[in-house]
């Protein structure tokens, strides 16, 4: 994206509209170990962008950056046009953690109340947050379990438990760390589908990552990852048709071998 | 790193901080052996005690009311602690403080639901003590239920705060020895403190649990609220407010 960011404060009132995410030199320490290394990239607003690469590549990492839950983070890392981790973008991000984070000793409602609680305080917001409270429910399926404790449901049940409370409030950015991991294809496919309907109707931003190269495929554009650094970031066609490969998998493991290829010149050019 | 302070985190939002402190009761709800246990093991531990000291009705007295100082804390204590902990490692912390709740509004919800409960169970047990067992205080209950509280808030904060430094529900419950039994030893429940070794007790005057201790003896012996009463009393709220501003510190919305 070419178009200048406008100020915080400017964002809401008309201007060119700032991409859902935008980095520039971003990088993320862990002691003295660097786990994101000089990110630039940009995430296109109303669209699903999966976030691909290995376990341990620094997926995590970048969501936590992202929601600023992250410490010791440095370069621009701006979210919908403000700084990441800014008081005013916290009831307009979402945000799932890979191990479910939902109380276990309450119902799934129970859960949803409280969160909903903390997002739209006030009892004259009751009535507004019945509504929410029931539509996130619904959209992940769970209405019949809303009676049901956490500690009680699966770990795929769970898990969109925890999504549901992210929807709460309807965020216009959700980030998703590998939301459909162990859940069964039928569910995911579930899934994926409320995840295109999220974008598509409610013109919200989805982050999804995933370590399953499959599900590639269900995203808009994608942003593959290896050791803290960002080795594509692209349409899925487009990475296809690039390097010349029938899947996103292909595609991915043939930036890898260049990318090897590439530091193994640069180390010898040394 | 600490984020700038932003303006709506930092005051308390007093529909935040009552939805947490429903929460937190709501938990415990589904958990009826706990709340049990908390409210009646402070009542037995009573009775038990009326009958051990069944010959000498004045030890009673003095252990007694100390009794009902330290219950609460320890109480308190433990289930403060394993609760954030578990806050801590179940990831909803992290959620919540990716939200916009302030530390001020999670910490006084705590503080808030189990300082509830702290009531009722202190209230039991004061009534039990005071009314069943025939414990003799020249001053009024109210003040003992006062300074109960206080304890209980004190433990409360030394919870939250401690669950900081545990990693697991292993290491949370060790702490209670390692924090509370220094000050059980030393609060002067055994011996008065001015009859200790020098050094001990310059260190059980800077123990907050000496001056709950004291507090409660202060009420068991005046019938008016007496000016080292209110010394005691402001003591041990201080300690529990200094606390829960250090374990304020504990909760980082930035981790690594």
């Amino acid at each position: 994206m070419m178009n200048y960011l406008p100020g915080p404060g400017e964002t809401d009132t008309g201007g060119p509209t700032p991409p859902a995410i935008r980095a520039e030199a971003l990088t993320v320490l862990r002691g003295s170990r660097s786990v994101l290394r000089g990110l630039g990239f940009t995430v296109p607003r109303g669209q699903i962008t999966g976030l691909l690469g290995p376990s341990g590549c620094g997926k995590s990492t970048l969501m936590r950056a992202i929601v600023g839950t992250q410490a010791k983070v440095t370069g621009t890392l701006e979210v919908l046009g403000r700084p990441a981790g800014h008081p005013a973008l916290r009831t307009r991000i979402g945000y799932v953690t890979q191990a479910a984070s939902v109380y276990d000793d309450l119902t799934v409602r129970q859960n949803l109340d409280y969160f909903a609680a903390i997002l739209d305080p006030g009892r004259a917001a009751a009535d507004r947050r019945r509504a929410d409270v029931t539509r996130a429910i619904a959209d992940v399926d769970l209405a019949s379990h809303a009676d049901a404790l956490a500690g009680n449901l699966s770990g795929g049940q769970r898990n969109r438990v925890s999504l549901a409370v992210a929807l709460l409030g309807a965020p216009e950015l959700l980030v998703l760390d590998e939301p459909t991991v162990g859940l069964d294809p039928v569910l995911r496919r579930d899934l994926w589908n409320l995840f295109h309907r999220i974008a598509a109707d409610r013109g919200a931003t989805l982050l999804v990552s995933s370590h399953v190269m499959d599900e590639a495929e269900r995203c808009h554009r994608l942003l593959l990852m290896r050791e803290g650094e960002i080795l594509a970031d692209d349409s899925p066609e487009a990475l296809r048709t690039r390097t010349g490969s029938e899947t996103v998998e292909a595609a991915f493991l043939h930036l890898v071998d260049e990318a090897v290829a590439a530091g193994h010149t640069k180390e010898t050019a040394r | 790193m600490s984020t700038t302070a932003p303006a709506p985190a930092a005051a308390l939002n007093l529909s935040r901080t009552t939805a947490t402190a429903a929460r937190v009761l709501r938990q415990l709800r589904h958990d009826p052996r706990t709340i049990a246990l908390m409210i009646l093991v402070p009542c037995l531990m009573l009775v038990l005690l009326r009958y051990v000291f069944d010959g000498s009705p004045h030890t009673f007295d003095n252990i007694g009311a100390s009794l009902l100082g330290i219950f609460p804390l320890i109480t308190m204590f433990l289930v403060t602690s394993i609760a954030t902990l578990r806050e801590r490692t179940s990831g909803t912390l992290e959620r919540l403080l990716a939200m916009p709740l302030g530390k001020g509004d999670l910490i006084a919800g705590y503080a808030l639901a189990f300082g509830g409960l702290a009531i009722v169970q202190s209230a039991l047990a004061t009534g039990l003590a005071v009314w069943l067992l025939g414990l003799d205080v020249t001053g009024s209950p109210w003040l003992l239920l006062l300074v109960a509280l206080l304890d209980a808030l004190l433990g409360t904060a030394l919870g939250l705060f401690v669950s900081a430094f545990a990693a697991s529900e292993f290491q949370a419950v060790q702490f209670m020895p390692a924090v509370i039994f220094p000050q059980l030893l030393l609060c002067g429940l055994f011996t008065p403190r001015d009859q200790m070794h020098p050094v001990l007790e310059a260190i059980s005057d800077v123990l907050p649990m000496s001056y709950a201790v004291d507090g409660m003896n202060e009420v068991l012996r005046h019938t008016d609220m007496t000016a080292t009463f209110v010394r005691d009393a402001l003591i041990v709220a201080g300690c529990a407010l200094l606390v829960l501003g250090l374990g304020a510190a504990t909760l980082r919305r930035r981790t690594t």
